[in-house]
């Protein structure tokens, strides 16, 4: 029976009184939010504009110009207390936290895979020792964990004068740790060219072996080929340049002086403590992620794979992990992401990453509160973003289609 | 088939059994400890040396972690010299004496000695508080809500500060530490979070644009930069925000900035649970005719909320791990007061430091797992209905 409006039922929606259209009710909620938003914001920038006059503080992004006057201990890219700027002392830290959190992510990665796959052992003792690695490291705060390696372990190591010394090179004391240092060859332009020559080849193979597999089911030895073009290519050129009597890489040993040591390479103590904190800590929330995504994939999976005669291994390489790292990355990338962030807590032990050199000795030099703030924040901003936008492209290309 | 025995001959049989012979013992390598080792520990050749690989960690860490903790650990002494291997004459470990000595300013910090009653009230009705809200089956928790987030915040703020009129004399927020700091500013950053936290999550999800757009830019904003930064910015720039002759409490600017921060990291988590809820359940409050305040009230959020408590236990254990960075900006919370009482001349022995160190780890492992046991516990429990 098809419903019938009353007959005097006026055409058109009916009408309400403005107070109860939702219509009118949002954009009248949206305008009074903007107005709040827009009124404490006018407030404060116009409080900040007239403290920052009393205070007689500079605004504007012209210091980043002016000489910066301190010293930096830790550099990747060169720096001088009398000649660089504030704009350099920012290039330094951020190259610095760029650098821890490239070096933490792939040791922490490392650490984390090994260790989550062994809370899935069926070996008991590997199982329980993993999972006690995980719930000591992630219920303990970073900065506590951080404290302990700087000022509990590397503080109380010894002076340079009795370093532990491993073999004749490596050296550990106080000051950090000592390694020799590779020095490059002027001439040797030809070893850093064979190693990409390799690696470029070894991704070509790559691709011709999957094409080969996918035409003729023959399967290539992609492993030992790539093997031999990254590491073989490079030592035939080693060994040419040799030959002609090119040494194209020389170890700078670190020596044993009477109260340093001299030359290698040192790593600071808290560059080394750092990296130790961080990897080990993000380590145990990275072995997490990786025991859900394993566990995520159906047993049947694995069973199916079985029974189609596939050994242990093929199994695992071949039917759970790829299904596994759909479930994986994009919380490993959160992981990554933390990890980057959590590098600022750099300041409490005094490596000068961004937030250290920056915020810190740049603002109580120059006061310039809110641009040195929003600087720093920026910076973190655009590394979250872009992540988090590399990661919704990934996580198209990956998603499970679904009828 | 021929008979067997019948071929042999007319011959009489001379041995018949007449009882069962005893049962063996289940072969070592099927049953038993042995089989368990085997088929666990060293079914295969990679996996005996994971074993061994697994015990030489063990043995490289257990003992000396035992023998510092308690073996050599100094239990008594009233200063450096109970801790000096000098003095006492054999090697020291962990010198717990230090801790003992110190405990007091590690919980109250230098709140003043005649008054630690009143912390101590608060660490009751703080417990109180919580246990009322993790507790599921509790009486009226409604008026639990109401207790935690209003009336005890208000409460322990009189408490602690102080009200003169009351004969409470008033105690500057500068003698506050310890772990009484500690737990205040994670119950700060808990109590302020979750309510603007579902205000944001209900923002992302609104239909009204300029809405959304505000809650998004704030939440990924937030989640975007480090903690430490957002502190470092309360610091310096709080200030600089309001009319110049205010002046801002140093205790509560890191509260702010701790408070906005971890509000963003639990809307995400209330979202989550909002996002959980079936599109079903709105339809049919619709169609009961509740009204949009009335539907989110009384139908919506009571689901969503009881799914996200692991999920907030959870950000409440970051939260409370991330407490110790007000350390860094000049706050006297429990790390602080670790970090000062270790370089007391009175107690300059070497292994106070590890001992300040592993005492801290110590709380904060207490505490953070306890949580995280609660809210494996409560996942487990919310799933029961949802196992067949």
């Amino acid at each position: 029976m098809p419903t019938q409006l009353p007959a005097d039922a006026p055409p058109g929606p009916p009408r309400v009184s403005p107070l109860y259209d939702p219509r009118f009710r949002g954009a009248a909620y949206q305008i009074l939010l903007l107005v709040a938003v827009g009124g404490v914001a006018w407030i404060a920038i116009g409080n900040a504009a007239e403290n920052l006059r009393n205070a007689r503080v500079a605004s504007g992004f012209g210091f980043l110009n002016n000489t910066a006057g301190f010293d930096v201990n830790q550099t990747v890219i060169p720096f001088a207390a009398a000649t660089s700027t504030y704009g350099t002392a920012f290039l330094v830290g951020l190259t610095n936290t760029l650098m821890v959190a490239a070096i933490g992510i792939v040791l922490a990665t490392l650490l984390g895979f090994v260790v989550g796959v062994a809370r899935l052992s069926p070996n008991w003792i590997v199982r329980t020792l993993a999972t006690v690695y995980v719930e000591v490291l992630r219920n303990i705060p970073l900065l506590l964990q951080l404290l302990f390696w700087y000022v509990a372990v590397l503080a109380s190591l010894p002076g340079a004068r009795d370093s532990y010394a491993l073999g004749t090179s490596v050296f550990l004391n106080q000051r950090g740790l000592y390694l020799p240092k590779p020095l490059l060859a002027a001439d040797a332009w030809a070893l850093p060219i064979a190693l990409v020559l390799g690696i470029v080849g070894t991704l070509v193979f790559r691709a011709h072996a999957k094409r080969e597999q996918a035409r003729t089911g023959r399967r290539l030895p992609v492993p030992a080929v790539g093997l031999a073009l990254i590491l073989g290519l490079p030592l035939l050129t080693y060994g040419v340049l040799a030959l002609m009597g090119i040494a194209p890489v020389a170890l700078d040993y670190p020596v044993k002086g009477t109260f340093n040591l001299r030359g290698g390479m040192q790593l600071y103590p808290e560059f080394v403590a750092l990296v130790l904190g961080l990897t080990v800590y993000t380590a145990a929330f990275i072995a997490e992620v990786v025991r859900a995504g394993i566990q995520a994939v159906n047993k049947g999976q694995t069973e199916a794979a079985r029974a189609l005669g596939l050994q242990p291994g093929p199994t695992m390489r071949l039917v759970v992990i790829p299904q596994a790292m759909r479930v994986i990355v994009p919380p490993l990338t959160s992981q990554f992401l933390n990890l980057t962030k959590n590098s600022s807590l750099a300041v409490a032990i005094g490596y000068p990453d961004l937030v250290q050199v920056f915020m810190g000795t740049v603002l109580n030099q120059t006061g310039q509160a809110v641009e040195v703030v929003a600087i720093t924040m920026a910076v973190y901003l655009t590394i979250s973003l872009v992540t988090a936008f590399a990661m919704n492209l990934y996580n198209r290309r990956v998603a499970l289609i679904e009828r | 088939m021929t008979a067997g025995p019948m071929t042999a001959g007319a011959q009489p049989l001379t041995f018949v059994r007449r009882e069962a012979v005893p049962a063996a013992p289940p072969p070592s390598l099927v049953a038993g400890p042995l089989a368990w080792l085997r088929q666990n520990l060293f079914s295969s050749p990679a996996n005996a040396a994971m074993t061994l690989a697994a015990l030489a960690v063990i043995a490289l860490v257990v003992p000396p972690l035992l023998r510092f903790l308690v073996i050599d650990a100094v239990w008594t002494g009233e200063n450096r010299d109970a801790c000096r291997p000098e003095v006492i004459g054999r090697p020291v470990g962990a010198c717990w004496a230090f801790v003992a000595n110190k405990i007091n300013y590690f919980i109250y910090g230098s709140y003043p000695i005649e008054e630690r009653w009143r912390p101590n009230v608060f660490f009751v009705l703080m417990a109180f508080g919580v246990g009322w809200m993790l507790w599921l089956d509790a009486p009226k928790r409604a008026w639990g809500a109401l207790y935690f987030f209003v009336v005890f915040p208000v409460l322990s703020y009189g408490l602690l500060a102080g009200v003169p009129v009351l004969g409470l004399p008033s105690v500057p927020t500068s003698l506050w530490g310890g772990m009484l700091v500690t737990l205040l500013v994670s119950l700060v950053g808990i109590v302020a979070s979750l309510p603007l936290g579902i205000l944001l999550a209900l923002g992302r999800r609104s239909r009204l644009p300029i809405v959304r757009l505000f809650c998004v830019i704030f939440i990924e904003f937030w989640r975007g930069v480090p903690l430490i930064t957002v502190l470092f910015m309360a610091n310096v720039m709080l200030p600089l925000f309001l009319p110049g002759d205010v002046t801002v409490d140093r205790l509560v600017r890191p509260l702010v900035g701790i408070a906005l921060f971890s509000a963003a990291y639990m809307a995400e988590v209330v979202r989550g649970g909002l996002q959980a809820i079936p599109r079903g359940q709105t339809e049919g409050a619709m169609s009961l005719g509740l009204s949009p305040w009335h539907r989110m009230r009384l139908i919506i959020l009571p689901q969503a909320l009881r799914i996200v408590i692991p999920g907030i236990v959870n950000s409440f254990i970051a939260l409370f791990k991330d407490t110790s960075l007000v350390s860094i900006v000049g706050i006297f919370d429990f790390i602080r007061t670790i970090e000062s009482a270790r370089v007391d001349p009175a107690w300059a022995a070497p292994t106070v430091v590890m001992t300040g160190y592993a005492f801290a780890a110590l709380f904060y492992f207490v505490f953070c797992f306890g949580m995280s046991r609660y809210a494996r516990f409560m996942e487990r429990r919310l799933a029961a209905g949802q196992t067949r």
